[in-house]
This record gives structure tokens, sequence and C-alpha cells, in this order.
């Protein structure tokens, strides 16, 4: 997902005994579907957990705008360069709202940028896969959208307020990413032979990159036992994969696309698709910084960090300046 | 009034629009706060619109079963009718934002004007995008004056940018018989009369910026006539046309 493998405290779960009465009273109101706030009392590890978890979402956010920037200034239309102009907006917009929702946690933006620059802090694994023809913007749409949809909208009822109201909004813009993924791919199904050639070649090299989104097996994790117990995740990972294949199979099938698995076949007993697991080690080389394009996505990033400083420093020591001249004329 | 006159004019505003639509989509995920990212796919989302409507006129004015999309795609250097200005490369964000700025300065009075066009089809599209350059005045407007009264290093850039943008803005004012006979039938204002309004917008603002305005005012010209385009275009265009060049007639 845009948050994948999270580190929580690692000591296992907590019964409500054995818990002391202050953070037993914040896991009974999480029990009961409260929300907590920011000035409210909150265990160390949930709030290291969430800034690890918001932080790393954020940071999906703005470096993916990095695959879709790469084809902003090829669109093939006016309408599409629009559309896809509108949507990489929106992500830098989520970005903001996230790094805002981690700051309420007592963390800067800056300092999430700075592990993030560092490599102590992560984005999604998919924005290091490059984007190789226009294809590819529908199938990040139809693909990595869908995915990520699936993840984020049940963490709409998360427990932290300022990432479940965060969460509300985002999931409405998603939704429309997704719509006009979909509609790039409809387009060039039924274009050339050579649109169609390149739809099917999209999905080839996103399909699995595109699973490998929701994170491997988390079936004996404990940071998942822990991070469902606080309610800041909803759902295991597998569990969400297969929801994310149950829903996109149809749709290959609808555009007459052909998902790069032979083993994909409906189980009846289990109501779902059987379907082949990625390739785990390429995602642990692709965590480990190893991926097609982790190289060059955080240098663009630290590079506009780093180009970028003379403006901060600018804009910061102007508005010092007006601050100044108010307080004399005060 | 001609057609053949009406069908450059539409082209001039709607290539300023397209050409620095794009320069400005190139920032895409690479400005220097986060903030400025939104703002300048914000900016370039309104450019590319206002080009849909001018392009999309332009294209129904010419009659010959072309589109808004097919005049942005297909045509090559020598047929662009924007000011040499917006097609140069955005270098740092300095240069860019005084370019916007220059841009928009020029872009709201133009658009001001034209509301009060005798051509319906342009008043109303003014009146639509004037909204939008005005926002993107006050917002260019408000960063050059942070920059050039910000740190002594914030205000070189500005004033680099300035220096080299200034004998770019002498073409926005240049008249020729396209805007003669427009400019008599009440279509678009006699460029030359945009100059004054200009010039006080963008003086108060580089004096509160604390940037000298260069004194030497040769203007480079020839975007507008397409007598003769910076390389820069010509580059800019293979990549912006890249995908309907190779596929010609798919659907996108």
């Amino acid at each position: 997902m845009y948050a994948q493998m999270i580190q929580s405290t690692g000591k296992g779960v907590k019964t409500l005994d054995e818990m002391d009465p202050q953070e037993r009273a914040f896991q009974e109101r999480i029990n009961a579907g409260g929300k907590i706030e920011p000035k409210d009392w909150m265990p160390d590890g949930y709030r290291k957990n969430l800034i690890r978890q918001i932080g790393q979402h954020a940071h999906s956010e703005v470096v993916g705008q990095l695959p879709e920037g790469n084809w902003i200034t090829r669109a093939p239309t006016l309408e599409r360069k629009a559309i896809l102009l509108a949507k990489v907006q929106d992500e830098a917009g989520h970005g903001l709202y996230l790094y805002c929702a981690a700051e309420t946690l007592g963390i800067t933006r800056d300092e999430m940028y700075e592990a993030l620059h560092e490599g102590r802090m992560k984005y999604s694994s998919i924005f290091n896969y490059p984007t190789l023809t226009w294809a590819d913007m529908g199938a990040v749409g139809w693909l990595v959208d869908g995915a990520a949809i699936m993840n984020q909208v049940p963490l709409q009822r998360t427990s932290y307020g300022p990432y479940a109201r965060a969460m509300v909004r985002i999931c409405k813009e998603e939704s429309f990413h997704q719509r006009q993924g979909f509609d790039i791919m409809m387009k060039m199904v039924n274009g050339t032979a050579a649109q169609k050639k390149m739809a099917q070649d999209a999905l080839n090299r996103m399909w699995f990159p595109s699973l490998m989104m929701f994170g491997p097996s988390d079936e004996d994790s404990v940071h998942s036992v822990q991070s469902m117990a606080w309610k800041i995740k909803m759902n295991g990972n597998d569990e969400l994969r297969q929801k994310f294949v149950d829903q996109t199979v149809p749709q290959a099938e609808y555009l007459g696309l052909t998902i790069p698995d032979e083993t994909i076949k409906w189980n009846e007993e289990k109501g779902g698709y059987d379907f082949a697991q990625p390739d785990w080690t390429e995602f642990f080389d692709v965590l480990r910084g190893n991926g097609p394009c982790n190289q060059e996505r955080l240098q663009t990033r630290k590079s506009a960090w780093e180009d970028g400083a003379w403006v901060r420093e600018g804009m910061l020591a102007h508005a010092a300046k007006k601050r100044a001249t108010r307080l004399a004329a005060e | 009034m001609s057609n053949a006159a009406l069908f450059q004019t539409l082209l001039r505003l709607g290539d300023n629009t397209l050409v620095l639509g794009h320069r400005v989509s190139e920032w895409c995920g690479k400005a220097p706060v986060l903030e400025e990212d939104i703002a300048l796919a914000n900016t370039a989302l309104d450019l590319i619109g206002q080009t849909q409507m001018w392009l999309g006129y332009a294209a129904e004015i010419e009659n010959e079963g072309r589109s808004a999309d097919d005049l942005a795609m297909l045509r090559d250097v020598w047929d662009f009718r924007n000011i040499l200005m917006v097609e140069r490369p955005n270098l740092d964000f300095g240069h860019t934002m005084m370019r916007q700025f220059l841009f928009d300065a020029y872009h709201r009075t133009l658009l001001t004007a034209l509301k009060d066009s005798t051509n319906p089809r342009i008043a109303e599209i003014a009146a639509k995008a004037v909204k939008e350059a005005t926002y993107h005045f006050e917002r260019s407007a408000e960063t050059v004056i942070a920059l050039g009264d910000g740190t002594p290093e914030s205000h070189e850039f500005m004033q680099n940018g300035l220096n080299l943008l200034w004998p770019f803005t002498g073409e926005m004012f240049e008249c020729d018989a396209i805007d003669a006979e427009m400019a008599a039938a009440g279509v678009i204002p006699d460029p030359i009369s945009l100059r004054d309004t200009w010039i006080a917008l963008v003086s108060d603002t580089l004096t509160e910026a604390t940037l000298a305005i260069p004194q030497d005012d040769f203007a480079h010209k020839g975007g507008r006539t397409g007598r003769q385009h910076t390389e820069h275009l010509g580059h800019l265009l293979t990549q912006m046309q890249w995908l309907q060049r190779a596929y010609p007639g798919a659907n996108w």
C-alpha cells in the first residue's frame, strides 16, 4: 500500500488487564469506535507508528507525482494534459493534508523530508517503477490508484481523527483518478494495434508491482496485529490483495486484456480468484533501494529540495521583515 | 474584418497560453516547496484550459476541419504565434516566476480589455480567463516581492531573471497590420495602449521587491508574427507533439 512494512513496537499486543488505567481508557475508546485527537493522551508506540505510516503515505503522494509528471509534457491531447495536471495537483494536495496530519503528532514536515532524503523513511515501492508509454498513465490510475483505494476507504474509519478526516477527502479524489485511468485504458484497447499493444504491455509490467503494494502476507506479523488493535490498520494485507484481484480480473476481461498470470482461476469455494504471488525477492530489493527508479526518484526529490533552498530562505526572510515592520508600526 | 486576421489573433492568444502552460507543467514534482508544486500545476491547468477555448475558436474560424488538438499538436514552429518570452526554458525558480509575473501583468491587462471586445466569443472567453489571470498575477507578484526582498541570494536570482527577461517584454506591445485591422474593428485593443497599464503594474511590484528595471528598451521580436522563434520552441514541440506525430490518426 502507500504505507508498507510499517514497524510497530514489536512487543506484541497487551491485553486490557495488562494496561495501566490511562492506556486502558485509550484502548477502550478505540474499541468503542471513538476517535483520538491530537491533544489526547496516546501511547508512544501509537504516536511513533502513526508518524511512520502517515509520513510514508505523504511521501508516496509527493514522489508519486514524478512517474506521472514524466508524461504531462507528452500528453497526447489538451484534454488529457489538463486531466493529468489536475490529478497530479490532487496528489500534491493529498501530500499536504497528510503532512499536516502527521504534524499534529509532533513532527515537522521538514523533519519528515530529511528522513526521506536520508533514507530513514520510505515511500511506496510502486513509484520506483518506470512509466514507459502513455498507456502507463492509464494503468497507474486503474491499478495503482485502484489498489490504493482498497486500503484507503477503510482508513476513513481509522482511530486517529486527523488521519481519518484527511482520508475522506483523499478517497473522493482517488476514485475519480481510478476512473480516469480506466478511461485511458478503454481508449487504448479500442484504438489502433499499437495502442492495444501499449495497453497490454502496461498491464504486463504493472500487475505484479500493484499486487506488491499491499505488502507481504501479514498473517503472523506482530506489527500488523498491534496496528489493527489500534485501528490504524483496518484489514490484513492478504485480504485487501484478494479484494483487489477479485475487482480487477473482470475489469481486465472487459478491456480484453490478459493479466500476466496463467494461474488466475475463479475458486467457487472461496468465492474469489486464485492467483500467483508476486516475486517477493524483487519487492525487498526495491525496498532496499534497488528498484528500477529508486535512485532517480530520490535524487529528483533531493535536488528539488536543495535547489529550492534559496527560495524557502528568501520567503522566510521576507516574512520576518514584514513582521518586524508590522510590530514597529504598532 | 477578415477571418485570416481573426485566426492569427486567436493563435496569438492560444499559443501564449499553450506554450507557457507547457513550460509551467515541466515543474511537476520539482518545486522548492509542496505548496508551489500545487500552485504551479494549478496555473498550468488554467492556461491549458484557456488554450482549449482559444484554439477551439481558432479552429472554428479557420473552418478547415482542424480541431484545437490538431492546432496544438500538428503545427510546426513557423506556424506558432506565441511571444518569445513564454517559450524560454524555465531555468531556475526565480526566472520561472519572474516570467510568470511579467506575463500575468500583461495577460490580465489584455484580458480585461478583451472583455469589451466587439467579438462576443472573445469577450466571453476573456471574461472567464481574466479571473484566473488576476489570481495568477496576485500570486506571482507576491512571490516576486517576497524573493526580491528576501535574502541577498534570492534578490540576486530575481534580478538576474528580470535582466534576462526584460528584452522579451517589448514584443507584447508591438503592433502589426493584423493588430491594426483587429483594433480598428474593436476586436482587440491596440497593443501599444496596454503598455502604460502594464508598466504601472510591473513598476509598483518591482519597486516593492527592491528590484531595478533594466534601462535598455531593446526588444527581441518574431514570435507573434512567426518570423523567427527561438531555438527552444522546436525542442518543446518535439516533446509536446511526440505521441500525435509518432502515431498519426490515433484516438487518445
